[in-house]
């Protein structure tokens, strides 16, 4: 009869096909995620350029797999061929406002594979703590962490989390963000940051990284060969963003040296100074760089290949800045929208969805320099305890509009989706929160 | 005696230690004592004041700076002679072993490793006596509005004293001690020679949960429960029904949780409620239902037909319902049948009508109805119908011997209220005008509109809900009195059980201290210092 359901002998096979070599390997920018995925009466084949488009098939091919009244599993006959809109689609964590213990960016990484991001941005050490455990100098971390024995991130911790993320496809880009945000540095590196003066004398309080000493470039040097080892990644994120100038301005020293130099009163050229000798440090040790927009912004002199990170947010005014960073020939990331650590009332996932990081006066050659995007869940608010529900299903949205088609943008049929997703990553053990009032079929094991 | 001792305290403090100068801590709340100056320019010794992590600060309490150790091995909490509760009282029996356990958790019973009697320090701490002091404690009772929780505790050597006129007291002062409880650097337990008087400044201090925008299961109730206990909360506003589902299984009307419950795991059972209110019972608890009628009614359809009014459309019924019908006898008929079972199943002398946010359009739109309108001579003022509803309600609810919550709107237009309803004002815009005309009016007040901490923002918003001053309203002492406390809502459309937590908690601590301490407990900055370390002793 024409309306029996066909139920052919269960398929018993998926079969995966990779066309290029390299399952020891690490993602890159560069690396291709596409997929085929055919699913059809006596054959399932998923067929990729490279492993992590695989990976990506791999995760669609799981979402399609149904369960029925009966509870027998299902997949419909189905046909994809797809591919990322950006090849840059990241989440930054934050691990120095608060540390965050090995499982919790574990799990991150797991809800990161199943939404399709490829870059973890390790924002490791800033202002409040240093839990990054230096082999090169140890008494970072020792003086630095909020508890040296229990809240670092050991030598080990660092390779599980690499070689974690490398198994779902997603880079590791670490960033150590300086001149500013480094007051944790202090206390393991005497001498590294500026005496702040109150008058003519120290006011026992410390700024941003001295630029006007070599010891500074030398424990630089030291400090990023080391991290260029550990981090496999061709890109190092160096910060580089809101640098605080009153500590500079009070040291009588640096005075001297701005005098001398013929800054003037203009302490971004002393900021340009010292990102300038950090980038030519890195660029030797073979690492390409991001940096925060400021140091753009700030007119220093970047490589052709530096990738510009757009987080500014006033009222849209991030669009022009991307047309002024693609418009002078570097790449943009953009953030600027999609800090999900700003939360408020209701479905705000829905504003996150709807950016459109194209939309600004450029030529195609322009737009075609924005490589993806970011969304950044930093740490003043967010620890262990309330990670996964601030993150989840919010993040989701950020990753669909880095991932698919520029047209896919119908709020409703998105939400339809994306509560069914976030179903999924309940039953996949991950507490991403509620979008809207209802339930999920299998919320809970019991009371 | 006060000002005495501390003087006796500093004496010893500066005798003993010459090196150091140590502060007595005096803290005062409500006017019971003579004001006293803080002792100026003394600096802390330790880094850590003894008081640094109570939460909410006690009316009174005055710290020493002589410390006495606590052996978990040998620590006991028991009962004080004199004592109206023995150890057939359920209720403390139950509360020595929880704070046992919250003070020394995983320090077990140790019964090897004892440090040779030279070798100790400080004197010991062998036991805290609770005594009982009304003829009759409360064991096996449920806490009331008008139960005492007032306590009184003495930390010396080489017994502690808690004393409290009812058991309620004890559970808040079990809280407060365990607070003071703390570890050095070494691991050893150690506690400050101390004194607190103590009592709360409201009496109603309530969280409201909503479990039918999204179901709830028990474990996250009951931890609400063990957070809202170390929060001296004592009211669980239990928001169990409204539109999206009907949780609430009920013995009478099966069908209402069978046809409206999200689904048939998603329930709670009579087992589960009881469960519920024996859980909060023994933390000293008030579990008030609430069941909100005639809006927030869709779940009910499910399950009971021709309960809900049919909305009409050009004269034909458009398949759609909107509240409850106020106009046929079958809904009195249910709503006496259900509400004699919900009277019985809840313990507390107090049960929640709800009456908030009813929609008039389905009614106007229904030609039964504005046929009754006009029979009865209301015109086209249905709030006049929607009162009549609700009078009938709270007649029903009266007549089985329980006080009835409602929100604002009932007051507000116009319903004839029993003269110890308890009137909920929600509504932000110019709550305290609201205030000032329920308490003006007589009735007892209930404040939730600067507390709805569904509203998440960006940053430390826990500052503006401390920050609240709910007395901040024209009156007279008379009707001031008649605010008997609030509540902070965790509305639930964004809220289930993989968020509630950390959305809920510590930023309701911060309405916690305001219920609770005294109005010039405002300081911010001290504030901060005790509440990430109440948060840390939470975690």
């Amino acid at each position: 009869a024409e309306n029996e359901p066909s139920w052919e002998t269960p398929c018993t096979e998926l079969l995966v096909y990779v066309s290029t070599p390299g399952c020891d390997g690490f993602p890159t920018l560069d690396s291709k995620e596409s997929y085929k995925l055919s699913v059809s009466k006596g054959s399932m084949l998923l067929s990729a350029e490279t492993v992590w488009g695989a990976l990506r098939g791999l995760e669609t091919f799981s979402q399609l797999v149904g369960r029925d009244e009966n509870g027998t599993y299902y997949i419909n006959e189905t046909e994809i061929v797809d591919f990322p809109r950006f090849p840059h689609r990241g989440l930054l964590l934050d691990t120095s406002r608060h540390y965050l213990p090995l499982r919790a960016i574990l799990e991150t990484l797991d809800v990161m594979a199943y939404n399709k991001f490829n870059v973890f941005h390790w924002h490791i050490v800033d202002d409040p703590s240093f839990p990054y455990e230096s082999s090169t100098f140890p008494e970072l971390s020792k003086q630095g962490a909020f508890n040296a024995m229990t809240h670092v991130y050991t030598a080990s911790d660092v390779r599980t989390v690499i070689e974690y993320a490398r198994l779902r496809g997603i880079r590791v880009i670490a960033e150590f963000d300086t001149p500013g945000h480094t007051l944790s540095w202090g206390p393991g590196a005497p001498g590294l940051l500026t005496p702040c003066y109150m008058g003519k004398v120290p006011s026992g309080v410390y700024g941003p990284i001295n630029p006007i000493v070599n010891s500074t470039y030398q424990f630089l040097t030291r400090l990023f060969q080391e991290v260029s080892t550990v981090f496999p990644d061709f890109f190092l994120h160096l910060g580089g963003d809101e640098v605080d100038f009153t500590c500079w301005q009070s040291n009588p020293e640096i005075r001297a040296f701005m005098m001398e130099r013929g800054f003037g009163e203009d302490y971004k050229k002393l900021e340009s100074f010292y990102i300038q000798r950090l980038l030519d440090i890195v660029s030797s040790l073979g690492k390409g760089y991001i940096v925060w927009q400021e140091v753009f912004d700030n007119d220093v002199k970047l490589r052709p290949d530096t990738i510009i990170h757009v987080w500014k947010e006033n009222k849209m005014q991030y669009l022009k800045e991307m047309a002024n960073v693609t418009r002078s020939g570097y790449q943009a990331l953009l953030s600027a929208p999609w800090y999900l650590n700003r939360i408020s009332y209701g479905q705000d996932w829905i504003e996150a969805y709807k950016v459109e990081p194209l939309n600004f006066e450029g030529s195609p050659e322009q737009k075609a320099l924005v490589v993806g995007g970011e969304a950044c869940m930093w740490g003043e608010y967010v620890d262990v305890t309330n990670l996964t529900p601030r993150l989840w299903p919010r993040g989701g949205a950020v990753a669909e509009r880095l991932w698919s088609n520029e047209t896919v943008r119908d709020v409703e049929d998105a939400y339809a989706r994306l509560v069914e997703f976030r179903c999924t990553l309940l039953g996949r053990g991950v507490q991403a929160q509620p979008l809207y009032v209802g339930y999920c079929d299998r919320e809970f094991g019991g009371v | 005696m006060g000002r005495a001792m501390g003087l006796a305290g500093l004496l010893l403090g500066l005798v003993v230690v010459p090196a150091v100068l140590v502060t007595t801590s005096l803290r005062h709340g409500a006017p019971r004592t003579e004001a006293e100056p803080e002792p100026s320019g003394w600096e802390l010794a330790a880094d850590a004041v003894p008081e640094d992590s109570l939460w909410p600060l006690p009316q009174w309490v005055r710290t020493y700076p002589r410390q006495l150790q606590l052996a978990p091995s040998r620590f006991q909490l028991v009962h004080g002679a004199g004592s109206s509760a023995g150890p057939d009282c359920g209720l403390l029996q139950d509360a020595f072993r929880r704070y046992y356990e919250y003070m020394f958790g995983h320090s077990r019973r140790r019964t090897r490793g004892r440090r040779p009697l030279d070798a100790r320090g400080e004197p010991e701490l062998f036991q805290l006596q609770v005594v009982i002091e009304a003829g009759d404690p409360g064991c096996d009772r449920h806490p009331q509005l008008t139960s005492s929780e007032a306590y009184h505790l003495t930390v010396t050597e080489p017994v502690a004293v808690l004393k409290a006129s009812e058991v309620w007291g004890a559970l808040r002062g079990l809280e407060t001690f365990s607070q003071l409880v703390h570890e050095d650097d070494y691991g050893s337990f150690l506690i400050n020679e101390s004194e607190i008087n103590d009592l709360p400044r409201f009496a109603h201090r309530g969280v409201l949960l909503d479990t039918s925008r999204h179901y709830l299961p028990l474990k996250s109730i009951l931890t609400n429960l063990d957070a809202m206990a170390f929060n001296k909360f004592n009211v669980l506003h239990w928001h169990i029904v409204d539109d999206q589902s009907f949780p609430y299984q009920s013995i009478y009307f099966p069908e209402l949780s069978d046809k409206g419950a999200y689904s048939s795991n998603l329930i709670y059972t009579p087992a589960d409620v009881r469960l519920v209110i024996e859980y909060a019972r023994l933390r000293g608890i008030r579990v008030i239902p609430e069941f909100d009628t005639p809006g927030h009614t869709q779940s009910w359809g499910k399950g009971q037909k021709d309960l809900l009014t049919p909305c009409y459309k050009r004269g034909q019924p458009t398949g759609s319902f909107g509240p409850v019908n106020p106009i046929w006898n079958t809904t009195y008929n249910f709503m006496a049948k259900f509400f004699k079972e919900i009277s019985s199943v809840f313990p507390d002398e107090f049960i929640h009508l709800g009456g908030d946010e009813v929609d008039f359009s389905c009614w106007k739109s229904n030609p039964e109805v504005k046929e009754f309108m006009k029979k009865q001579g209301f015109g086209t003022d249905y709030a006049k119908l929607e009162s009549y509803y609700v009078q009938n309600i709270l007649d029903i609810v009266s007549s089985y011997n329980k006080g009835q919550m409602v929100w604002q709107e009932v007051f507000d237009h116009k319903v004839q209220l029993k003269p110890d309803t308890v009137v909920q004002v929600w509504m932000a815009n110019n709550y305290a005008h609201e205030l000032s005309s329920v308490t003006g009016a007589g009735f007892t007040a209930v404040l939730s509109a600067p507390w709805y901490l569904d509203y998440i923002s960006y940053g430390q918003d826990w500052k503006k809900y401390y920050s609240v001053e709910p007395l901040n309203f024209p009156g007279s002492e008379k009707q001031k009195k008649l605010l008997i406390g609030g509540e902070a809502c965790l509305w639930g459309e964004f809220v289930d059980a993989t968020n509630l937590t950390p959305r809920l908690w510590p930023r309701a601590s911060a309405v916690g201290e305001r219920l609770w301490s005294s109005s010039n407990v405002t300081n911010l900055q001290d504030a901060y210092k005790r509440l990430t370390n109440h948060r840390c002793r939470m975690l």
